[in-house]
């Protein structure tokens, strides 16, 4: 890794959204847009990485919703966050990623039933400003980490600048975790 | 930060940290010049080469993003590109971008070879950040590789630096 990759700036702590052991050798944080094209299409990826790597690869999911380009990228994160208060943040994170097509405000509470959240507590955290709040701390430890679009992840901490296809990104974490 | 000649760019390199920087006067929309020497405190510029590509809404995006840590501290964005001052309006328009764009248009990359980053062989500015004083000397600089978009955390730490 050369000296001046951009590092993670706020490490891993008990806030993030993981899925794996903190004792796992990879740890892969994304920063994504629910309504980000490319991070669809680097949903399914992930996936099939957690399952080539299984209990050597832990994931961190952090938002990055580029409001400008993509409008309902905020309320998408904030509703995801909202939902996440109840436990359900990665039922709620996957079913985003499966429905980009529809992420109007009504389908966004839709989902948020769907994966058994309480609609009403919903959309109280949505008005009181706390998961905004989360949104705003989640998009300024990305700018301050480097994130340079989106998606961007962070391989034990290095901002991970190649190709993410599958192939690709599945060799460069083989050969980190040979090299362990 | 190295520039090889095998990069296309034919100037000295780009400009250290401690010159005054060049003063310019570029179309920001039909009628609307933005001046250097008439802004007050930091300024970021934001030389990118193309509208429209998808790398430079990337890192517009991004800076976009950050306009409110900038801000904060009283910094000015300021994208600039080779682009006519009539496809910055679109894509400015296209992409919600809030800061000014730039259009280094005639003669033709005047400003970027002022700072020592044009690319004569490809006719754009190399991909590079320049984060400016109040005083409008040279703080940081930055030249990324022209495929891969440079994120915000470099500019926005040499900005909290100033104060």
């Amino acid at each position: 890794m050369s000296a001046d990759r951009p590092q993670l700036a706020v490490p891993v702590g008990p806030n993030d959204h993981v899925v794996g052991s903190d004792d796992a050798a990879i740890t892969l944080v994304e920063y994504g847009d629910y309504q980000c094209p490319y991070c669809g299409q680097a949903y399914a990826i992930v996936k099939e990485l957690q399952n080539v790597f299984d209990t050597s690869l832990r994931l961190v999911f952090r938002n990055m919703p580029l409001t400008n380009v993509h409008p309902q990228a905020e309320l998408a994160a904030e509703t995801a966050e909202a939902v996440a208060l109840q436990g359900k943040f990665w039922p709620m994170h996957d079913l985003l990623f499966e429905n980009q097509r529809d992420l109007s405000d009504a389908a966004l509470l839709r989902y948020a039933e769907e994966v058994g959240a309480d609609e009403k507590e919903v959309a109280s955290a949505l008005s009181q400003g706390a998961v905004s709040e989360r949104v705003r701390e989640d998009v300024e430890s990305g700018i301050r980490s480097g994130v340079n679009g989106t998606p961007t992840f962070f391989v034990n901490g290095d901002r991970y600048d190649a190709s993410w296809a599958l192939e690709l990104f599945q060799e460069f974490l083989q050969e980190v975790l040979d090299q362990l | 930060m190295t520039i090889k000649p095998s990069d296309g760019l034919v100037s000295k390199g780009p400009l250290q940290p401690g010159t005054p920087a060049p003063d310019f006067s570029l179309l920001a929309a039909p009628g609307q010049k933005v001046t250097l020497s008439e802004l007050e405190g930091p300024v970021v510029l934001i030389f990118y080469p193309a509208d429209w590509s998808p790398v430079c809404s990337d890192e517009l995006s991004m800076f976009e993003s950050a306009n409110g840590l900038f801000a904060d501290r009283g910094a000015q964005l300021l994208g600039i590109a080779v682009d006519s001052v009539w496809s910055h309006v679109a894509f400015k328009s296209n992409r919600k971008l809030e800061f000014p764009l730039l259009a280094d248009f005639h003669p033709k990359g005047e400003v970027a070879r002022s700072y020592g980053v044009y690319r004569d062989e490809e006719g754009v500015t190399e991909r590079a950040l320049f984060v400016l004083s109040a005083e409008h000397e040279v703080a940081w600089c930055h030249v990324s590789p022209i495929g891969i978009s440079p994120g915000v955390d470099g500019a926005l730490r040499a900005v909290e630096a100033l104060s």
